[in-house]
């Protein structure tokens, strides 16, 4: 009885891994094919998902197939080919011959009796050439790596240069990639994005930050696009934005126009100066506002700038907005307090915020032991703190420090 | 110069030392060492993209209706491709040696791959580490160093040179009686002299810290700094020796830096600073030290011996005398 359950069972996975050849001449009910895979004459289906799978359909059908077939002659050469044959066939690939009698066994008394297919039947060319030995692959698996060769959405977005080892990670995108249909749904996304401006090198990097935009509507899509067209965005503006912030079209129209007014609000920005912000950070517009707002409290209170400051820093380094503040608390500590330098200094070079809190503290150590850190452009030597930060280190160490770079490496395995 | 993957995954075992700045953690240290060594051996790996056979049936309009014929076509195998299996490397086995706090910066020996055990077993070996403290007088603190909480202020006229120098002796001789008790030595033995005359002295296992060797190099008022040979420390308790100077000579110090200078053989020329962490340099200083760590190991073999080879024990330990014998008054750097 064991070995019985054990062979119904292997039987249903294999018949759901098979899927079911139709004939064009014969007059059957087609079975929805959403639920399981079915591989057709003319290469392969793309809709596979076999991540889900119902295996119930699967034996209505095969109860349907039966139910009209023919018993295969032995000398039958002719393109008359049946499902229950076909099915006999790929049945047999997977070397099961006695499984239509336990399928029989187990359907009810309604079908015709069929005899049972051996194995060394003869079948003819055409079945012969129909049959697909097509390596099979799990209905069940963690990985996309067993359904990407099968698949035609996930091949061409694999040669499209997307990376499926990262979006495998995430929750849910996997079962979603494989449940598109390349011609149906992506291709036509993939030329709207190429409309909207987005390079073709780019679209690989573009679909692995953002898979969503594949069952995004597209109505909604030519929406958000109008609106920024309406905000009178330039096209390359939004081509750019669209690149830089994949989720941005992912967006609502009314969160988009909440965003963009909130900028302009606390910042006091005109409209101009809001819509260069939002081009050259776009992300922005998708991240949340809170640590934004919280970015702005540290500025005005902790760090003591004024507005104006706050906004001509803002406009020149956007991603003032964007840092963490403990890092932005770190680096205007030791610029104030150590470096003794000045809020409107340091409002002229807001570029030091980008810089790695190390390297400001390595080279400031080393200007000083050369008695070389004079940061007050009234006086004569004076070191700007775009030189001291953005320069590379030998340029820094030969110009600047006027010294050599094995004396700075020599110097910072002192500190 | 371009390293091939198959010699960089090879020469990639052993010991070699980084600089760590003050501020950064050592495992964060250690995680960006292995980010470093794992973007570059995947940039440096070449994938083959293997190619199939296929025979995809095709119906092609015959005499006799739709006849189907199979063509054959090449096609690459996309499962093991990069972008769908994902980048080869995802770790390196990269092991720290003796930690170093927050705030200390120095020398960091870090073992990767095969070197790993190496470190197992020169931790084993009890071999010193050099450090350069700083301290101040005049300030005491909650937690010795001078960014705690202050406790109390005193006055550090009184202090001259040699009366720091005094302490520190009385310092010294303290832990050499501490070392002579945890070296298990038989005090009376011509042995335990020789070891002692020659400063060959170590304890067996684990021991509280011992200050081998301590002696001021700066002394400038309220300021001095101080060259500690020692074993067995944490930095925090070096920290606590300035304080307890301070106390003992009648005032209160708190310590300003504390670096690390040397660890076992591996000295500051050895060690790589930031910039220099990457594939090509590391594999060179793993190169450079192989042989020193390997010499240094078959030296203190003795001492990873298991207890009951006890008689091999006496035996390399006074082959370890004789070698001392020929090159006189030389207390060997790194030991």
């Amino acid at each position: 009885m064991s070995s019985l359950c054990h062979r119904i069972c292997y039987r249903w996975t294999s018949l759901r891994i098979t899927g079911l050849v139709w004939s064009s001449r014969q007059e059957i009910k087609v079975l929805p094919t959403a639920s399981y895979g079915i591989q057709t004459r003319f290469g392969l289906d793309a809709r596979q998902c076999l991540l889900t799978q119902k295996p119930w359909m699967l034996k209505s059908s095969k109860s349907s197939s039966s139910a009209s077939n023919l018993p295969p002659s032995k000398e039958d050469g002719t393109g008359q080919f049946t499902e229950s044959s076909i099915m006999q066939n790929t049945d047999d690939n997977h070397g099961k011959s006695e499984v239509p009698s336990l399928v029989k066994d187990i359907q009810t008394v309604e079908l015709d009796v069929a005899p049972p297919h051996s194995p060394f039947d003869e079948i003819s060319e055409e079945a012969a050439l129909q049959t697909e030995t097509s390596p099979s692959f799990p209905p069940i698996s963690f990985t996309l790596r067993d359904y990407v060769d099968q698949s035609e959405t996930l091949t061409k977005l694999v040669l499209l240069g997307v990376d499926l080892s990262k979006l495998e990670r995430r929750p849910n995108v996997a079962n979603m990639l494989l449940r598109l249909d390349f011609n149906r749904d992506v291709k036509e996304r993939l030329l709207f994005l190429k409309d909207v401006g987005v390079d073709d090198h780019l679209l690989g990097a573009f679909l692995t930050r953002n898979p969503f935009i594949l069952t995004e509507d597209m109505e909604n899509l030519q929406m958000r696009i109008q609106y920024l067209q309406s905000k009178k965005f330039s096209k390359e503006a939004i081509s750019s934005m669209v690149s830089g912030a994949p989720y941005l079209l992912n967006f609502s129209v009314e969160r988009l126009d909440n965003r963009l007014a909130f900028y302009q609000r606390e910042l006091r920005l005109n409209v101009q100066k809001t819509r260069d912000l939002v081009t050259r950070l776009p992300k922005l517009l998708t991240g949340s506002l809170e640590p934004i707002k919280e970015n702005l409290k540290v500025c005005r209170i902790e760090l003591g700038f004024r507005d104006n400051e706050i906004q001509h820093m803002v406009i020149s380094v956007p991603k003032l907005l964007l840092a963490s503040k403990k890092k932005v608390t770190r680096t205007f500590d030791y610029l104030h307090n150590t470096m003794g330098i000045p809020h409107h200094l340091i409002t002229k070079f807001p570029q030091v915020f980008n810089a790695k809190f190390l390297r400001i503290k390595d080279r400031h150590l080393f200007l000083e032991h050369l008695g070389r850190a004079q940061y007050d452009p009234t006086q004569p030597n004076y070191i700007s703190l775009d030189n001291l930060v953005a320069t590379p280190d030998e340029v820094f160490c030969v110009k600047i420090a006027k010294g050599t770079l094995l004396d700075f490496e020599a110097f910072q395995k002192t500190l | 110069m371009a390293v091939s993957l198959r010699s960089a995954l090879q020469r990639l075992h052993g010991m070699f030392a980084v600089y760590k700045p003050p501020g950064v953690h050592w495992k964060q240290l250690r995680d960006t060492v292995e980010t470093k060594l794992l973007n570059e051996l995947n940039s440096l790996e070449q994938p083959v993209v293997q190619q199939q056979i296929r025979f995809v049936p095709s119906v092609i309009k015959g005499e006799n209706g739709n006849e189907t014929h199979l063509t054959v076509t090449q096609v690459p195998v996309l499962a093991d491709h990069p972008r769908v299996t994902g980048p080869k490397f995802v770790g390196v086995k990269v092991g720290a040696g003796h930690r170093l706090d927050l705030q200390s910066s120095g020398v960091l020996v870090l073992g990767v791959g095969n070197g790993n055990k190496q470190l197992n077993r020169l931790y084993h070996c009890h071999l010193t580490k050099e450090y350069i403290v700083k301290g101040s007088f005049g300030t005491a603190t909650e937690d010795f160093s001078n960014t705690g909480r202050v406790i109390e202020r005193t006055t550090y006229d009184h202090i001259t040179r040699d009366r720091l120098e005094r302490i520190i002796a009385v310092i010294q001789g303290s832990h050499q009686r501490a070392l002579l008790i945890y070296s298990d030595v038989d005090l009376k033995s011509q042995e335990a002299y020789e070891l002692a005359s020659r400063g060959l002295l170590r304890p067996v296992n684990k021991s509280p810290p011992i200050i081998t060797a301590i002696r001021c190099v700066h002394f400038s008022p309220p300021s001095f700094t101080l060259e500690i040979q020692c074993l067995h420390e944490t930095q925090q308790y070096l920290r606590k020796v300035v304080h307890e100077i301070g106390l003992e000579l009648k005032s209160s110090a708190v310590c300003t830096h504390v670096r690390r200078t040397r660890d076992a053989i591996f000295t500051v020329a050895n060690a790589l600073i930031r910039t220099q962490w990457d594939l090509p340099s590391i594999l060179a200083a793993v190169q450079a030290s192989r042989l020193k760590v390997e010499a240094k190991l078959h030296e203190q073999s003795w001492r990873l011996l298991e207890s009951s080879e006890e008689d091999m024990y006496t035996v390399v330990k006074a082959r370890v005398l004789e070698k001392g014998n020929h090159c006189p008054g030389s207390t060997q750097l790194g030991d």
